[in-house]
Order: C-alpha cells, then structure tokens, then sequence
C-alpha cells in the first residue's frame, strides 16, 4: 500500500474502536478515563500528553497486557496471530542472541522454524537497513541500529497495528531524525497503521497524520489534531510553513492540556 | 509513489551514523560507553598534535603489558621469597621435621607418598564433583519450581534457608548415624553446602528477565516453557554461574568437612582423612603435602568453573566483555 492508495482521513476502514475505556490501578490511582479512539487502517496516529497522563496504559490495554476496568476494545474482524507489533522505548533484544534470532522471535514462539521464514527476516532487516549485521550481537551495535533490530522484529510478521512506546526518546537528535525518516519510508512500503507514543511535539507533527492529545489525572484525551501534508514527507517538510503551524497549534493544545491537570 | 529503502541507501545511512555519532558532543552516549568514547577521543587529539605519535596510547599499551606481566610475576616473586626463607630457617635453626617440616621434606613427601596421595585425591574430587552435580540438578529444579509456582516457593524456601544457614559440621554426625552408607552421608554433607548459593542465584536469576521482554512474551502468546527456555532461562545464566563459582568452592569445603566427621569411621580415603590421619601420627610432611593438594583442588575448581562460566557468556553478557581503556 502506498499513500496515494490511502484513503482520505476519516474515510478509511476502522481496525480498531476503544470505546469509553477505564482503567483504574489498585482501586485508586485512575490512569485512564472514559477514553475513545477509533483507529482506522493506515492511521499513522501520535499519542501526546504529559508524563503520566496514560500513553504506555493505553498501549498495554490494546495490545491486551492489560484489562481496562471500564469499556472495550474492540478489533474489526478480530485479532489474528501477529497482527500487533510493539516497539518499546529501549530495544528490548534478546542480548544472547544474534540479531537474526531477535527478529526470528514472534514466528519462533509460533513453532515456525528459522528456515521456513527465513526470507521474511531477511527482508525485514534489509528494510532497516541491517542485512549486514544479522549475525551480531546486539551488543556489537549502536542505540540506533538497536533500535532498528527492534523495529525490525516488530514488522516481520506484517501486522495490521504497531504500538510504539516513545521509541527514540533514548537516542540523541541526529539519529532520532533519521529513523523518523526511515520509520515513515518504512511504512510507505509495508502500509501498516501505528500508533505512536511521545513527548514530542515536533517529532508527532513529522509523523503522524492523527495527533491525540491527552491530558493527566485522570487522564483522558483533550483533543485531536490532523497534519494534512501527504506522505512521503521528506526532511523539506519539517522547514515548511504547515510544519510550523501544526507545531504550534500541538503546542498550544498540550500547553491547554497541561493547565487542565493544575 | 515512494519506495522502500534500498539495501545500498540502508547501509550508507548505517555507517554514517556510526561515523557520526561519537563526533556528535551532544549525542546522548550509549549507557556503559560514556568513559570509553571520550577518553578515545581526547587521547586520538592529543595524537594528532604530536605528530600523529598516539603517545598516549603506546603510554597505555606499554603500561598494560607491564601489568601482565606483574600479574604472574610477582606473587611468583613472593612465593619464591617465602618458600626460601621457611627452607632457610628450618635449616639454619635446625627445626624438627616433626615440628616444621621444610619445604624440600614437603616436596620429597609428595613424590614418595603419591600412592597414598593420588587416590585420596581421585576420592576427595570424586565426592566433591558428584557433590556438585546433585547441587547443580537440585538446585536448578528447586528454582524453576519456585518460580513457577509461587506455592511451593512460599512453602519450601524457609527450609532452604534453615538447612543453609545450620552449620554442616553439626548436621555430619546425625547423618552419619542415620545413613549407612558412609559414602553416602558424605555426599548429602557436601551437597547440602553446595546446593543453596546454586538455588538462592538461580531463583533471582529466573525472576530478573527485562519486563518489556516478558511482555513480548506475553504479546506473542508464548508458552510456559518457551518463556522459560528462550527468555528466564538465558536471563538466569550469568546468575547461575555466579553461585556455581561459589558452589564448586562449597562443595570441596563440604566434602573436606565431610570427611573429617565421616570419614574416620573407617572408609577414610580422601585428602582429609589422610591429613587428619597424617596429623595424629605427627607426619608433618605428608600433612602438608595433602593440604597444598586441597589447596590446589580449589583453585582447580574455581578456574574450571571460571572457564566454563566465560566460554557460556563471552558472546553477550556484560561480566566477560573486555573493554579497551
Ligand atoms: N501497574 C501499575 N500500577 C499502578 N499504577 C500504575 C501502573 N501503571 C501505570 N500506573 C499509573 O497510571 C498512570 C499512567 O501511567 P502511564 O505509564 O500510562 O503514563 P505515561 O503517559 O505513559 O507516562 P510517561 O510519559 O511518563 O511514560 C500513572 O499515574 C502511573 O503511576
Ligand atoms: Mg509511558
């Protein structure tokens, strides 16, 4: 799938509705509160808000590590094996095994042999880049090419929805922009819809299409702001005019969902 | 239209990013890198203003050399100025072998004594590595079953701990009265030493695997022994073989405590029973003949298990890596 292919914002066949979800720990501290999101195919969707506002909540309820104790989630034609991905804020590798063995992983746990996906890994890590490191360790690379392995790992199966928990929070501006970069070639060329967490104003309004703006105790959602620029954006974009506005205008409504919580 | 990334550009994009990142001041360093990095960066500008002379690195290398060196040489040195001022005393102020034998006895013992020597070693190592063996498998069963039911956890760990901290040289003589076998009793004598470090690092190991992987796990659908086998169990390695270091020095204590309680009670074979028997007879010679050879049991012990433990994680785990500084 490819942008052109995308349908417009709003029109594209829903992949997943939470509906008036809850979530209440130890019967007290209420991460989440009557929060709604439908989730359309091809949604490239930026989760913002504060720190403790319920982004990593939200993400553990859909990919079901956690029951919400209020509403549901609900996918569209169910969930099948591997149709979520998740990539959190540290790799999370596997440090005794081979990059290789890493992405392996998800098809492993399924009973599938190494040999009979084999080429499904190759493809995954030419895709980021890392063809040439399949047998390292991952304490032979880089926080960025670590950072790939896991993305890798997260795309082998093609899966309908990937959950990204602020995955370049950890890594320095540089190599943050370039995996921006690539994260969204990325998706160009698989068409899979993510959603994404961060605290990022700028990096939101680069990626996604959808910005969801969340606000803490309790949190909820305060709004919901569209970046219309087509895909593929390429670096020009983040110097242009409609860059600037959408920043300003995250800015704003996080700054308004900050004041919400004093 | 765009197209995905290409091999070629994938990897261009790669080795930039390497060659940037350490220039980048304010790259965020890779937890663990920080000190290496920037005293490789300062040292290479030093070198570049002395005429490309890496001065500082040669100073390094020279220095590290020295240390190799000295690691080997010098408790070598001291053994030899020990060794020879106990010959020079003994022979100088005319001590009694049986008093103090010198180390020239000592040795002469050694080789005229090996028939005795040789196969109370064999016994001593017999019953400490088959020691070991069953405080390997218990203690590794014990961990998975306490981690995987917390039940049995909560009923079983304060026994543990209890028969862990009991002194083992007043639990020898009851087992001694209740089981048979010599043999055998010295064998639960040394692995009821052995087994609690194997169980107690184990236990934690299997319980300290990253939660994000756990989650994956879970995400995946993974079973209850494939959690265990691809996921706590490689995480409980390097822990394991900690307590197995620790375990593999117990299990020779154990079975030298073993003995000396067991062992006079007729089946006296190993290292310690000839030590103790060599004591009694005032034999000083042979006595300290068969505690260097305990001696040297240890050190074998903690080097094999030393071995083992680098072989199994040198590829990834943090504890064997060798850093350049
Ligand atoms: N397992 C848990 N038990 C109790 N409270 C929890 C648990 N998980 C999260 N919380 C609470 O729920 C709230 C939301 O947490 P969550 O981790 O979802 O926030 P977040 O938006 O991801 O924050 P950050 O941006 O700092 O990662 C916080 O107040 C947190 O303390
Ligand atoms: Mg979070």
């Amino acid at each position: 799938m490819t942008s052109s292919a995308r349908e417009p914002l709003g029109q594209r066949p829903e992949l997943l509705r939470m509906s008036r979800i809850g979530k209440t720990f130890g019967g007290q501290v209420v991460a989440l509160n009557d929060l709604s999101l439908s989730v359309q195919q091809g949604d490239f969707i930026s989760l913002l808000g504060p720190s403790g506002c319920g982004k990593s909540t939200a993400l553990r309820l859909i990919a079901n590590l956690i029951q919400p104790t209020a509403g549901s989630i609900e996918w569209q034609g169910g969930q099948g094996e591997g149709d979520l991905g998740v990539v959190f804020q540290e790799p999370t590798l596997m440090p005794w095994a081979r990059v290789k063995d890493n992405v392996w992983l998800p098809f492993r746990l399924r009973g599938q042999s190494y040999s009979s996906v084999a080429d499904k890994i190759e493809r995954a890590l030419s895709l980021v880049g890392l063809q040439d490191f399949k047998d390292a360790f991952p304490r032979e690379l880089s926080g960025g090419m670590k950072m790939r392995v896991s993305i890798a790992r997260a795309l082998v199966t093609r899966p309908r929805l990937i959950l990204m928990d602020e995955p370049f929070a950890a890594l320095d501006e540089i190599t943050r922009h370039k995996l921006n970069n690539d994260l969204l070639s990325l998706r160009e060329s698989i068409g899979c819809t993510v959603i994404f967490v961060t605290h990022s104003v700028f990096e939101s309004v680069f990626l996604s299409d959808r910005i969801v703006v969340m606000a803490a105790s309790p949190g909820r959602v305060v709004g919901e702001l569209t970046v219309d620029a087509p895909y593929p954006r390429s670096d020009a974009f983040r110097t242009s005019a409609e860059y600037a506005a959408s920043a300003s205008e995250a800015s704003a409504m996080l700054v308004r969902a900050m004041e919400h919580a004093a | 239209m765009s197209s995905p990334i290409t091999p070629e550009q994938g990897s261009g994009q790669l080795t930039q990013s390497r060659i940037d990142q350490p220039v980048d001041p304010l790259a965020d360093p890779v937890p663990g890198h920080i000190g290496g990095q920037m005293y490789d960066q300062i040292s290479s500008q030093d070198a570049e203003k002395t005429n490309g002379l890496d001065v500082e690195e040669e100073r390094r290398a020279r220095q590290a050399r020295i240390v190799s060196i000295a690691r080997w040489a010098l408790p070598s040195l001291l053994l030899v100025i020990l060794v020879g001022s106990w010959q020079a005393y003994v022979t100088l102020a005319e001590v009694p072998h049986y008093i103090l034998p010198s180390p020239v006895r000592i040795a002469q013992t050694l080789v005229q004594d090996w028939g005795i020597l040789w196969p109370a070693l064999l016994a001593t190592a017999r019953l400490t590595f088959l020691a070991l063996l069953f405080a390997i498998i218990g203690g590794l069963l014990l961990a998975v079953a306490f981690t995987q039911s917390k039940w049995a956890e909560l009923a079983m760990f304060p026994y543990a701990v209890i028969l862990q901290v009991t002194p083992v040289v007043a639990i020898a003589p009851l087992l001694q009265i209740y089981v048979d076998s010599a043999f055998v009793a010295a064998l639960l004598c040394a692995w009821l030493v052995a087994f609690f470090p194997i169980l107690a690092n184990t236990t934690i190991g299997l319980k300290s695997a990253d939660h994000n992987l756990r989650d994956l796990f879970r995400i995946y659908g993974a079973s209850r022994w494939q959690t265990l086998r691809l996921l706590t169990g490689p995480s409980a390695l390097p822990f394991f073989l900690g307590g197995l270091k620790i375990a593999g020095g117990l299990a020779l204590i154990g079975a030298v405590v073993a003995e000396f309680v067991i062992g006079r009670a007729g089946t006296g074979l190993g290292l310690a029973s000839t030590l103790l028997e060599a004591s009694y007879r005032f034999n000083f010679g042979r006595l300290y003949a068969a505690l260097i050879l305990i001696s040297l049991m240890g050190v074998a012990i903690f080097g094999l298990m030393s071995l083992i433990s680098y072989l199994l994680l040198f590829r990834w785990h943090e504890s064997a890596l060798k850093r350049e500084s």
